[in-house]
């Protein structure tokens, strides 16, 4: 433990190299996630077409995607005899960031097709007699989720922060290319290496604790502030 | 002649409203014009919400016919509902103005929002949001969110319902006033006091049925059906 923290505490390029990439592999897969499962979602909540309730049961199962699995698929769809292998983005940090978003989006969807649907049906009838348009209607639902929206964010972000299956297949674990906290922390534990895997999990630690503390400050601020 | 840009007189001719296997009204006819405030009277049940709907065009009829002065169903609708419940958007009571004046393709200045909140007596808590404020406050709150239509008539779903003496004082302080500015006000009720303070007219529902109707001094000195004298007597009708 004393060798871990000296670790962090020294500045370690190593260590801060791998957390610097987990963090903008993670954060790249977080906006991704947001930018086609939020619409998706509330789409999902706000227009009845056929195959609705088929959707929302599809998006609900794959909240609990197993990692490995998704980390196949883009294998197999990113390898060079795949669909989208000309692009060459196998065992690059494009592929870790498409294995992660595939692996929250479903869960970003889900989650805000669910607050928009509960707000809609608490806003409907006022914003019938108001005759609220379509897309002032959706802007005004997820301004006023926005604070969930925020949250879910957040849970994305810890759930692809914390994902080691995906990322070591469509990764690799390529040092000082691909190498990520969660791959770095099974590699270095498998060699003995402990010190630098304990210094990378009190990181990983802090790092989810942070993002639970800020998923609480945001709900107790909103909560306060915009009731 | 009619003003062909007027949603009044509202006109039901045998209105029925039917929800599954359950009439909530039944062959309803009535009219309803201008002048004081009309007040649908009667017990929990009785329809009064479902014709205020009707009124604001959030449901249709199951049978029969409603009009609207000369104007055709599809047109903007120049009437304005509050409901017993007002649900507040989650932001401040100024931003709920801002909304609403949008939606109503409206102009949602500082000033139009300031008058509006002026009006219901909420300028001093402009920022405060919308979802802390009292329940009289909220009322009054999604009173100047109706106002924020220019309605011609403005249907009440039991606003007070829920108020002390003093909230509900203030709220029909401001539907005196609305309605001495020309806004037709259609507004539900159980409570007899407040029928006698503020209603022009009675319209007394039982049973999805309109029982009586007819001037309010009338309709108190002397109700012409049974179940209105049995109401007035304080007794239980449904």
């Amino acid at each position: 433990m004393a060798d871990a923290v000296h670790l962090i505490w020294s500045g370690d390029a190593n260590l801060f190299a791998i957390v610097r990439l987990s963090l903008v592999v993670t954060l790249s897969a977080t906006v991704l996630a947001a930018l086609v499962g939020m619409p998706l979602g509330a789409f999902a909540a706000l227009v009845q077409f056929r195959g609705r309730e088929a959707l929302v049961v599809i998006l609900n199962a794959f909240m609990g995607l197993p990692p490995v699995v998704v980390g196949l698929v883009v294998f197999l769809l990113l390898s060079r005899s795949g669909p989208f292998g000309e692009l060459g983005l196998l065992f690059t940090p494009a592929a870790m960031v498409i294995a992660q978003a595939v692996l929250i989006t479903p869960i970003v969807a889900a989650l805000t097709r669910q607050v928009v649907e509960d707000l809609w049906s608490e806003y409907r009838e006022e914003f019938q007699a108001m005759q609220v348009g379509p897309l002032a209607r959706v802007s005004a639902l997820l301004w006023d989720a926005r604070f969930s929206l925020v949250t879910i964010m957040l849970a994305g972000f810890g759930r692809a922060a914390a994902e080691v299956g995906a990322v070591i297949i469509v990764g690799g674990n390529i040092d000082g290319f691909t190498r990520v906290m969660t791959t770095t922390i099974a590699l270095e534990t498998s060699k003995g290496n402990l010190a630098l895997a304990v210094g990378l999990g009190l990181i990983l630690m802090s790092l989810v604790m942070t993002v639970n503390a800020l998923a609480w400050s945001v709900r107790r601020w909103s909560e306060k502030h915009a009731a | 002649m009619r003003d062909s840009t007027s949603d009044l007189p509202i006109r039901l001719e045998a209105v029925s409203v039917r929800a599954g296997t359950v009439d909530i009204l039944q062959n309803v006819s009535l009219e309803i014009g201008r002048g004081a405030p009309t007040l649908l009277l009667g017990p929990n049940g009785s329809g009064k919400s479902t014709l205020l709907k009707l009124g604001m065009r959030l449901i249709a009829p199951s049978t029969g016919r409603i009009s609207f002065g000369e104007r055709s169903a599809a047109s903007t609708r120049r009437s304005a509902i509050v409901f017993q419940k007002p649900v507040m958007l989650r932001r401040s009571a100024a931003a709920n103005i801002v909304f609403a004046l949008s939606a109503a393709g409206r102009p949602a200045d500082a000033a139009a929002v300031a008058h509006l909140l002026a009006q219901v007596g909420l300028s001093g808590l402009a920022d405060r949001p919308a979802r802390q404020l009292s329940g009289g406050e909220q009322q009054r709150l999604a009173l100047a969110r109706a106002l924020a239509r220019a309605p011609e008539v403005l249907f009440l779903d039991e606003p007070t319902a829920s108020l002390d003496p003093a909230a509900t004082k203030a709220v029909e302080d401001i539907i005196v006033r609305i309605a001495g500015e020309g806004v037709k006000v259609v507004m539900a009720t159980h409570d007899l006091g407040q029928a006698r303070r503020l209603a022009g007219d009675i319209v007394f529902l039982v049973g999805g049925r309109v029982l009586e109707r007819g001037a309010s001094p009338q309709f108190f000195a002397s109700p012409s059906t049974d179940g209105a004298r049995r109401f007035l007597a304080g007794d239980l009708v449904f």
